[in-house]
């Protein structure tokens, strides 16, 4: 039997733990105040990015990597010069512009400028075929860090689909898409690399003044080599994560109403594994640029006469006695892209997943 | 333990199978044949050499017939020289051997050396200069380092000879090659010498009392060498790869400067034969890599 007090509450048993409502009394207002929350919730973008700014290497890092591409994008606006122009002054080919020291002009520009004219300087000199070697290395840069930048796109790309299809369905098609990537995996990569590109440079042939055709046959073939090789790396991180995530209870209740698999993974998996994705992709970057620059140092890069900081390099051998300075500008550019992306990755991997760390 | 052995080694021989399927339908599918001179030869002519060399059959069949020839230890002709392609190997793969030899022992040894005594001395000077050279080198391709070396120390300062073959000097080549794997052995071996030294038994072994090197040599050092070893197995196939352009650069007549002007002269079955080969020698290296890393770390279940 219950007995109640005058309030209408049950009554309290002397032993009881039992909350005495008469003991509390309402908050003011204004201690209710204090309960609100004053600062705006950081979502995890903003968190990673406060972490990130807080980094100075990364931050330099990325500084560097901007000057860089706004150099890349300004620097052919302004230079007067192509990337595979002979140079010449007042239409006449100048024979004499090969093999310039930087800030040097050959006897006809000087004279030229000696008649009041304006030459635009050569920066870094002049290659053996009289082209202005700057804008070569401009060029080299960009077609590095474009080549870096699609492979790797290429690569999020293939082992995204591949990965979250292998990861969500599970079961058998897992197996066997998994016994695939095994087998790709095992494979000695940079010597297939080769091979293929061997084979590609002459099986492939695209009809004139498409933008493959453009392109040119290796670049293609190096793009073809990443979409066929270097993804499984990629489809097997997201496999996993996805693996850990559709375990979660979000996705049972996303099941539950009745959401498609396409649905589920697209909007409740792979947001919560893009940290992971973005991360690998950001470092997935100078090792695309390593490749590319090696194998266009071994002759199997882009096509003669575009130039990649790699087979620039690589022509450079040849008269490195005497012009070293030719050697020197492309490989400190690769230097330097290929650390401040390092070391970019680096930050935004400590400050978007610590668990990631090494 | 032996049954675990055993599928590693069938597994590993199917990969060479694999692999060299591979190289050889791949290498087929470029168009022309090995006849296609200038000087056009006489049907008769080009009938008879097919059937020589086994042209006119079916291309799987050619393919078990390669096969078997390999096994026998005969790689075929260059097309180029008309050379023993069993031979060139023979000639230039103990230069490329003892380069990269020397190369993957240095670049372990003195990286985890260095990672070590970075760990020991974390956040101190020491560890900041390893870890700001170590984070350099990883973004120096191999070829940039072994032309740079080769313009500064051969050609600008004249310390070192150029390489010849009656002064061959290995120095330069394997300071190129072993760079980049070095810094990335020192990471490694920094953040798995932390953990070890993070570890329990450490620090029972401190309360001990257990001299200070002794933890460090005895405890701490040897569990730290597992990561490394599974690193090694890349690392021989990164060497393996660097050797082409550093053995190019120097001009030593190695296994990697023949693969590079065979690519550079179309030497296809050169190219199917280096290939196979080199591809063989990353499988069996990693094998063995595996094989050792189960043997150091009980730890770890065969399945």
């Amino acid at each position: 039997m219950v007995n109640y007090d005058e309030n209408g509450t049950p009554k309290k048993n002397k032993l009881s733990l039992q909350i005495d409502l008469s003991k509390f009394e309402p908050a003011t207002d204004e201690e209710k105040k204090q309960q609100d929350v004053m600062s705006k919730s950081s979502t995890f973008f903003k968190d990673g990015m406060k972490k990130l700014r807080k980094n100075p290497l990364a931050m330099a890092s990325m500084i560097v990597l901007v000057l860089i591409i706004v150099l890349i994008i300004v620097a052919p606006l302004v230079i007067p010069y192509g990337y595979s122009e002979i140079l010449s002054v007042n239409g006449k080919r100048d024979k004499g512009a090969k093999n310039l020291a930087p800030f040097t002009y050959s006897k006809m520009e000087q004279k030229y400028i000696d008649e009041g004219n304006y030459r635009f300087p050569h920066v870094f000199g002049t290659d053996e075929q009289c082209r202005d070697y700057f804008v070569r290395v401009i060029y080299g840069t960009r077609v590095s860090l474009v080549v870096g930048f699609f492979a790797s796109l290429i690569v999020l790309i293939i082992g995204m689909i591949y990965g979250s299809i292998s990861g969500y369905l599970g079961g058998t098609v897992d197996l066997i898409m998994m016994r695939i990537v095994d087998i790709i995996y095992s494979l000695p990569d940079m010597l297939m690399v080769i091979l293929l590109s061997v084979v590609f440079k002459e099986v492939l042939v695209f009809p004139d003044g498409s933008i493959l055709a453009k392109l040119g046959t290796n670049m293609v073939s190096l793009f073809i080599v990443f979409g066929l090789l270097y993804w499984v790396g990629m489809a097997r991180l997201i496999r996993g994560q996805i693996l850990s995530i559709k375990e979660n209870d979000y996705v049972l209740a996303a099941r539950t109403v009745g959401a498609k698999a396409g649905r589920i993974i697209r909007s409740h998996i792979l947001p919560n594994c893009l940290s992971v994705i973005i991360i690998s992709t950001a470092l997935q970057i100078p090792s695309a640029i390593f490749t590319e620059s090696y194998l266009s140092f071994i002759g199997l890069g882009v096509q003669a006469p575009m130039p990649s900081l790699g087979s620039l390099a690589n022509a450079a051998r040849q008269g490195l006695q005497t012009y070293p300075y030719k050697l020197v500008f492309p490989a400190l550019a690769i230097c330097l892209i290929v650390l401040s992306l390092n070391l970019l990755g680096d930050g935004m991997r400590d400050a978007f997943d610590p668990k990631l760390r090494r | 333990m032996a049954r675990y052995i055993i599928k590693r080694v069938i597994l590993a021989v199917l990969t060479v199978f694999i692999i060299s399927a591979i190289t050889f339908f791949l290498m087929h599918a470029i168009p022309g044949g090995p006849f296609n001179k200038e000087k056009a030869l006489s049907q008769a002519t080009i009938d008879a050499l097919n059937q020589r060399y086994n042209l006119d059959k079916p291309l799987v069949e050619q393919f078990f017939i390669y096969i078997r020839e390999l096994l026998k230890g005969d790689f075929g002709v260059s097309l180029k020289n008309g050379r023993e392609i069993g031979q060139i190997i023979g000639e230039s793969f103990p230069i490329s051997a003892r380069l990269g030899f020397t190369a993957v022992a240095f670049a372990l040894v003195l990286g985890t050396i260095l990672g070590s005594l970075a760990a020991l001395t974390r956040n101190k000077l020491p560890d900041r200069i390893i870890i700001f050279f170590s984070t350099l080198f990883t973004a120096v391709p191999s070829f940039v380092l072994a032309t740079l070396l080769l313009l500064v120390f051969c050609i600008q300062l004249q310390w070192l000879p150029v390489w010849s073959t009656q002064t061959p000097n290995y120095v330069l080549p394997v300071i190129a090659l072993a760079a980049y794997p070095m810094a990335y052995t020192t990471r490694l071996a920094k953040t798995s010498m932390l953990d070890a030294l993070d570890q329990d038994y450490i620090r029972t072994a401190r309360a001990k009392g257990v001299a200070h090197w002794k933890i460090i040599f005895k405890h701490a050092l040897r569990n730290s060498l597992i990561p490394v070893i599974t690193y090694a197995g890349p690392e021989i196939a990164y060497i393996i790869t660097g050797s082409m352009v550093v053995e190019t650069v120097f001009t030593i007549g190695g296994i990697g400067s023949q693969f590079v002007s065979a690519i550079t002269n179309r030497d296809y079955t050169m190219i199917m034969a280096t290939t196979i080969f080199l591809a063989a020698l990353m499988v069996v290296a990693n094998l063995i890599c595996d094989l050792l890393y189960k043997a150091v770390d009980p730890r770890i279940k065969y399945d």
